[in-house]
């Protein structure tokens, strides 16, 4: 049975560290815009943390959501692109083809979650920063869009390692940059069409929900919502 | 040729092609320089990358799109117009569909221009059109962009044709009154006219099928352009209503661009004896019951999503309503309801000068309607950690600025190559006072009297 990736994130254990946003721009050559840019909106985050807070100080409740793209099975951003840049591939990872894309820019305004970012200017990296650029991942050039890929360059070549040692990919086999570097383990990655990996496991937690669920996207990614440990009844 | 040659009619409409004074140069060059400083920001655009543009994560549609969509709804002042007074048979029409269908051709033009300029990548925009190419795909043809491009291509030829076709007569004035190498241009674009009996009646017969034909056109082009929005899951984007709602404002403001342009001709080319207040005033009710429609979509759009209390839109309602962008609703609603309906209610206050002021309104107010529509829905999307603003840039507000400049220019080097009210039309109506009225079988007889 072919693949189909999926994600789960457990924000009862995401710590709003950050880490995974640094791994994914690392790993994906994911240029950073500096203050002045950023401050326009400028900014690329493949994966961002959202905070939102509730109550005032000192009594003050911090929610961290881990926000990438959810590779909707019933994806917004690919029916509006016009050069098919935005596809669905078999294996249910919503790709961007960058050398089809034109930039209209319509997938990101269909995109409920904001999680598609444009290149308004070429690329560039601070001397020496350039040195560090991942070589399995293709620079984008100006104009185009870019997002998550659930690190598609990890995936292929996770499925070439196992057939080079001639056996089947096992769960846990492939890592993207964000599930490596979570320290408190708190994302977690693998074939929803295997019904033993975790995530897939996970995904049918009752504590899962899937970000605007009510939009109808159908997302392969599955949040576990955080319990509620101080409330008196539950003591 | 002889009878022409005396006809005032004739002399009066093909004069300002014959005779231009320093005023015109200067107005001319004027434009042109605006229109040329508009090419040289977009070239700065193309090489530095659409950055410098102001448009920003989320807000990925602004100035280009705003614009993108009020010029197309422009376009909607001409051939829609013309085509159904013509089909309804107004005699009153007859001055007013050239320089109505003319606006259409540039209007479409300038508007299709603005998707290419606001694209990533603007040489690549010919991947729109299906072609076998080494890519060997095919456009994607649920996407709405894609039906804007057919739609559009499609109005813009019809509207061509529409434009052409009652020219040929005219063309064949000129030319059978100059000399020389203006004489064999106009021979050319006369297409062979000798004004025979056969001639006459294809002409007839071709303009009633176009008008019948371009009607749903236009109303399909604005509605796919409508559907730009209201087919993406946007909070206030995604709307029923938006489909006959941008059809409404179109004609709303291509009737104030018409208004406004008839009366810079009447002024500028001396045509008071052909444009007559009557014409404004026709127009101009027009134009009012058009703000009365355009007050009642808003009023119908604006209700629905209060009353259904999504959290979403309701982001976006308040946004629009009483917060950040609450000073340019609230003007555009000014410009659209209150002072036309204020004005053109009242026979006392419909007089020219009113008229065209409540148009010039019209206009500001229809282009912030739609910068409305586009900016704060996307500024406020479902999860609030993304909110957005956005700011236009110069660069933007100077090729938006050079557009106005280019429709101006295009406008009067067209009048000064083509006759802007069409002789033979006039001459078919015999000039009679637009507000008597005319009995069908002397207008028929009357078209036969015209042949040159």
């Amino acid at each position: 049975m072919a693949h189909r990736w999926g994600m789960v994130v457990d924000l009862d254990k995401c710590t709003g560290c950050e880490a995974c946003v640094t791994a994914c721009h690392a790993e994906n050559n994911i240029p950073t815009a500096g203050a002045t840019e950023a401050g326009r909106g400028r900014a690329m985050h493949w994966l961002r943390v959202e905070r939102y807070w509730e109550g005032d100080f000192p009594d003050v409740k911090v929610k961290f959501k881990p926000v990438m793209c959810q590779h909707c099975d019933n994806a917004p951003c690919e029916a509006v692109c016009p050069t098919y840049a935005s596809h669905q591939t078999d294996e249910g990872l919503n790709a961007q083809v960058y050398n089809r894309c034109i930039g209209t820019r319509y997938c990101a305004n269909a995109c409920s979650y904001n999680v598609r970012f444009f290149n308004f200017f070429n690329p560039q990296w601070e001397k020496p920063l350039q040195l560090q650029l991942n070589p399995d991942v293709s620079v984008r050039e100006v104009g185009v869009m870019e997002k998550c890929t659930f690190c598609v360059q990890r995936i292929k070549s996770g499925k070439s390692a196992a057939k080079a040692d001639g056996r089947e990919l096992k769960d846990g086999d492939i890592q993207p940059a964000c599930v490596q570097s979570c320290p408190a383990g708190a994302i977690i990655f693998g074939d929803l069409n295997d019904h033993e990996s975790r995530a897939a496991r996970l995904t049918h937690s009752p504590r899962g929900t899937k970000l605007l669920e009510d939009e109808g996207t159908e997302p392969k990614v599955t949040y576990l919502q955080r319990q509620s440990w101080n409330e008196p009844d539950t003591q | 040729m002889n009878r022409t040659r005396n006809n005032p009619l004739a002399d009066d409409l093909i004069r300002p092609l014959l005779h231009t004074s320093v005023w015109f140069y200067g107005a001319v060059l004027v434009l042109a320089t605006i229109v040329l400083c508009g090419a040289a920001a977009w070239a700065y655009q193309v090489w530095y990358g659409i950055g410098v543009a102001g448009i920003n994560w989320p807000v990925f549609w602004g100035f280009y799109l705003t614009n993108f969509v009020f010029w197309i709804g422009i376009s909607h002042a001409g051939t829609l117009i013309s085509a159904i007074l013509r089909l309804v048979n107004a005699r009153w029409r007859r001055p007013v569909t050239r320089c109505a269908e003319v606006i259409t051709v540039f209007a479409l033009m300038i508007g299709a221009t603005f998707p290419i300029i606001h694209l990533g990548k603007p040489w690549l925009f010919f991947w729109l059109a299906p072609y076998p190419s080494a890519r060997e795909i095919w456009p994607n043809f649920r996407s709405p962009l894609v039906w804007d491009f057919f739609a559009i291509n499609t109005y813009l030829t019809g509207s061509l044709l529409f434009l052409i076709l009652p020219m040929i007569p005219d063309f064949a004035v000129i030319r059978d009154r100059s000399s020389g190498l203006r004489r064999r241009i106009y021979g050319t674009l006369a297409l062979g006219w000798q004004g025979t009996t056969t001639q006459w009646h294809r002409l007839e017969a071709a303009m009633q099928i176009m008008a019948v034909a371009i009607i749903p056109v236009a109303v399909s082009v604005h509605t796919i352009v409508s559907f730009d929005f209201s087919m993406a899951h946007v909070p206030m984007w995604h709307s029923t209503i938006f489909g006959p709602y941008f059809v409404a404002g179109a004609i709303f403001s291509g009737i104030a661009a018409l208004i406004i342009a008839m009366a810079a001709l009447r002024r500028t080319l001396r045509l008071h004896a052909y444009l007559h207040p009557l014409h404004f005033d026709n127009l101009a009710k027009l134009l009012l019951l058009m703000s009365l429609l355009w007050g009642y979509f808003v009023f119908s759009e604006r209700l629905t999503v209060w009353y259904g209390n999504q959290p979403s839109e309701m982001a976006v309602f308040w946004a629009t309503q009483r917060g950040e962008y609450a000073s340019l609703y609230w003007t555009m609603v000014f410009c659209n309801f209150i002072i036309p309906v204020g004005i053109l209610s009242f026979r006392r206050l419909r007089t020219l000068p009113g008229i065209v002021l409540v148009s010039c309104g019209v206009l500001v107010g229809m282009w912030l309607e739609r910068f409305l529509i586009i900016v704060p829905g996307l500024a406020n999307k479902p999860l609030s950690y993304s909110w957005g603003t956005y700011s236009p840039q110069p660069t933007e507000i100077v090729i938006m600025v050079a557009t106005f400049a280019a429709m101006a220019l295009l406008y009067m080097l067209f009048s000064k190559v083509v006759p802007i009210i069409s002789i033979w039309e006039m001459k078919v109506g015999n000039q009679p006072h637009p507000a008597l009225p005319a009995d069908e079988e002397e207008e028929q007889q009357g078209l036969w009297r015209a042949r040159p």
